[in-house]
């Protein structure tokens, strides 16, 4: 395969992973938003910001409607859904001979939707729809990706593309709402506290995943251990790093590289570090210190993917 | 169905016949033979059912992402071609001259080529002027005594026909370089299928599917003999090319990589593209990039798109471009006027399909010829494509015809100046009714050493304002689906009732 190609999709797939989480999180606060007293506000939207990794941006108003435009319209904003979109298309459009047809078409209609979408329809309208809509979308692309392309090579950088950005952002949400899960631990949760453990959890679509594992008897251990260690619920870290290093181990067989160990060993070191953690340890240390290892890690990976694969030297690949 | 008395059914009001022929009516408004089960069948669809059946063909098209990008704009506003929902038709016979007409045609200019670049013989026996050649920018000295593979020089070429006002085709311009459109003509067929199904399968139209692998096989035909599995790609100059859609197209038909010039590079004078798994030998390119940008050291030092040094892999022998380098020589403008006299002088047979008479305004009287007569002609550059930089005589202003008269004065050898052909005239939908507009046709024609393919019709090129005779995508043409008719002969004939079949 192509460098150039498997760079694309695995672009392609993180910007879709960014998009549709932009928009559950998006999503999910403008619900909770309706159900809360309006002082609380602020508050909220500067929590969604770091939810999406977006500190550095200051909109001049942090409001819903300017947040809601701006996360989702605005194409230089870079998590808004509109510019993920595009980045994603364009991805794709790069490589559009070597997906299935389908898949093109899906990204293309979805990307046609979001572009001609006015904030107009959006907020006067039913803004979950369109979010939802955006999100089904997103499933629906992934389904026909599953079960229309081969799984070869570039079947398995979409993986890599996909659950790294995932890993990222579940540990992003996990950090934003880190302070209040570490204060809440030692008291006896309040109505208010409930409300916005359901939103987070409802943020990545983990609320009925939790209460499988859990019951409805939210906990900030529990939050945390079911969002950072489980390995069975898709929108996990721990779950997320599995599903990249196997990917990038299938890579490795694929391609035949003898190179491939470096990426390899850090998306192993990474799977381990979460595979062997306590959720005791890990509060009783400190938290933020470990959500920033699992973001160095992820970078790392992406760093040494991209210098195996994709932009290695002449030479090397001469002299093998 | 009979016609009622008073001329043409409401249906048809609109449509007016000029000095062109027109594909569906003979002159006294009575639909062709071939035509008539189309025309039957328009009679019956509503115009509110046509309406709808455009805007779901255009919709498919936006989805599907079939779309040209336009130049001089913002960067990268990407447009669908519009598409016309009236198939066009050509029967059995008429296809027939045309094929036999296209092969010998190619068979000849590619003969041209390899005599020009070698020992140019027809030089010296003076058929085609020295000047000529050694003037025009696209003969690249840098291929004298080149071998070039099979000698095939031409291996994809796109030659424009058009319709006389007597109904004979006729050849107004060989594109030899990089034609574009034949994606055009196969997704044409997979949308009309989808939209006239019934009157599709009714009328026994040669299928045109196998382009791709025919396609294949002559890109195959010009790998190293001993090479079992060669690698082949298609070079695109990338996504923001105004033909990007086709070049991924094609490669993903014939189930190649679609490359840029940055996946390749040059070692010892062979091609490597850069993969996942190191790198791999390119062995034949379909280059889709000009002459001009395809190796910024043996070319145009600016390019971006090319690779450096391919021009010395392609010298050495190490990989096949199809087409070849410098075929540009033998589709420009001033050369097209000799080519009936080429035909003649390697195959010693007349030219089956006829060239459009053309005045070179290199040549002092004919020069003459052209600038009194600059309002009747249409004046075209001789080494352009795309419709761009053309004077269209009836159609200009005062001024436009002045600018071209300092235009070909100062460039004389610049310049070829074509009596106005009536283009014909084909039945097309303009919201809900019926009129004819102006078309031509470009088939496109495989040529390798064993054989030449020619699928069964080709881009049929719409100029979708009325009255206007420019087709080319750039400047505002559609395009339709064309139909070649299997021989009657060939038909199993049970089916053929008499109902619409729309």
């Amino acid at each position: 395969m192509l460098s150039r190609v498997a760079d694309s999709l695995y672009w392609m797939s993180r910007y879709l992973e960014r998009a549709e989480h932009t928009a559950q999180v998006l999503d999910v606060n403008l619900q909770r938003m309706l159900e809360q007293a309006p002082r609380h506000a602020a508050r909220r939207w500067e929590r969604v910001m770091k939810t999406l990794r977006l500190v550095k941006t200051k909109p001049e108003k942090l409001d819903a409607f300017t947040l809601t435009s701006e996360l989702t319209f605005n194409p230089s904003t870079r998590e808004s859904i509109l510019a993920c979109m595009a980045a994603a298309r364009e991805n794709a459009r790069q490589v559009r001979e070597q997906i299935p047809s389908e898949m093109w078409e899906k990204i293309n209609k979805l990307y046609l939707r979001v572009k001609s979408a006015t904030m107009e329809d959006v907020w006067r309208g039913e803004s979950h729809e369109f979010l939802s809509g955006v999100r089904e979308g997103i499933h629906l692309f992934h389904g026909i990706t599953d079960g229309l392309m081969n799984h070869n090579e570039g079947w398995h950088f979409i993986q890599v593309g996909r659950f790294i950005e995932r890993a990222q952002s579940t540990a992003a949400l996990l950090g934003a709402y880190g302070p209040d899960l570490v204060n809440a631990a030692d008291r006896i949760a309040d109505v208010r506290d409930y409300f916005e453990w359901v939103g987070m959890l409802r943020s990545c679509m983990a609320f009925e995943a939790y209460c499988k594992v859990y019951t409805a008897d939210l906990r900030p251990e529990r939050i945390t251990e079911f969002l950072l260690l489980n390995a069975e619920f898709p929108r996990s870290v721990h779950f997320s790093a599995i599903m990249v290093q196997s990917a990038l181990n299938a890579i490795a067989e694929f391609t035949g590289t003898k190179k491939a160990s470096r990426a390899n060993r850090l998306a192993g070191r990474l799977r381990s570090m979460l595979g062997f953690s306590q959720i005791d340890e890990i509060l009783g240390e400190d938290l933020n210190t470990y959500l920033d290892d699992i973001q160095h890690h992820c970078a790392q990976i992406h760093v040494a993917t991209h210098q195996i694969y994709i932009s290695y030297p002449i030479e090397s690949a001469l002299a093998s | 169905m009979t016609l009622p008395a008073t001329g043409l059914p409401e249906r048809f009001a609109a449509y007016e016949l000029g000095a062109a022929y027109d594909e569906m009516f003979t002159p006294e408004m009575r639909p062709r033979a071939h035509y008539q089960t189309l025309y039957e069948s328009l009679l019956e669809l509503p115009p509110e059912e046509m309406r709808r059946r455009q805007e779901a063909a255009d919709l498919s098209f936006l989805n599907q992402g079939i779309t040209f990008t336009v130049y001089g704009r913002d960067e990268g506003t990407e447009r669908i071609f519009p598409f016309d929902l009236l198939p066009r038709i050509i029967t059995h016979a008429e296809w027939d001259t045309v094929e036999r007409g296209l092969t010998q045609r190619i068979t000849a200019l590619n003969l041209f080529l390899k005599d020009l670049y070698h020992h140019g013989k027809i030089l010296s026996d003076g058929v085609v002027p020295r000047e000529l050649i050694y003037t025009c920018k696209h003969f690249r000295r840098d291929m004298r005594g080149l071998q070039v593979r099979r000698d095939i020089y031409v291996s994809v070429a796109g030659i424009d026909l058009i319709r006389t006002p007597d109904g004979s085709f006729a050849v107004l311009e060989d594109n030899l370089r990089v034609p574009s459109g034949v994606s055009y003509m196969l997704v044409n067929r997979q949308v009309i299928m989808r939209v006239f199904p019934h009157l599709f399968r009714n009328y026994g139209v040669r299928p045109i599917d196998h382009y791709s692998q025919a396609l294949l096989a002559t890109l195959r035909a010009l790998a190293p003999d001993n090479h079992p599995d060669p690698n082949i790609v298609v070079l695109t100059p990338g996504v923001y090319n105004s033909a990007y859609f086709e070049h991924a197209f094609l490669a993903r038909q014939m189930g190649l990589e679609l490359v840029e010039g940055r996946d390749l590079l040059l070692h010892d004078n062979v091609v490597y593209m850069r993969t996942t798994a190191g790198l791999k030998r390119v062995d034949v390119i379909y280059r889709r990039i000009d002459d001009d940008f395809v190796d910024p050291l043996a070319f145009r030092p600016d390019s971006m798109l090319g690779v450096a040094g391919l021009f010395n892999a392609y010298r050495a022998g190490n990989v096949a471009l199809a087409n070849a380098i410098g075929t540009g020589v033998a589709d420009d403008k001033a050369m097209y006027a000799y080519v009936p006299k080429i035909i003649k002088y390697y195959l010693g047979e007349d030219a089956i399909l006829q060239n459009v008479d053309t005045y070179l305004c290199g040549d002092d009287s004919q020069r003459a010829y052209v600038l009194a007569n600059l309002d009747k002609m249409v004046v075209k550059p001789v080494g352009e494509s795309g419709g761009y930089g053309m004077l269209i005589g009836p159609h200009s202003t005062r001024k436009q015809q002045e600018e071209f008269r300092h235009l070909i004065s100062a460039t004389p050898r610049n310049y070829i100046a074509q009596p106005t052909v009536q283009l014909s005239c084909a039945p097309c939908s303009v919201d809900g009714s019926v009129e004819p507009r102006h078309i031509d046709l470009r088939p496109y024609v495989l040529h390798s050493a064993e054989r030449t393919t020619i699928v069964p019709g080709g881009l049929t090129r719409v100029a979708l304002t009325k009255g206007s005779l420019v087709v080319n995508s750039s400047q505002g043409g559609g395009s339709k689906d064309t139909w070649v008719l299997f021989d009657p002969r060939d038909r199993i004939d049970g089916e053929t009732s008499r109902r619409s079949f729309l």
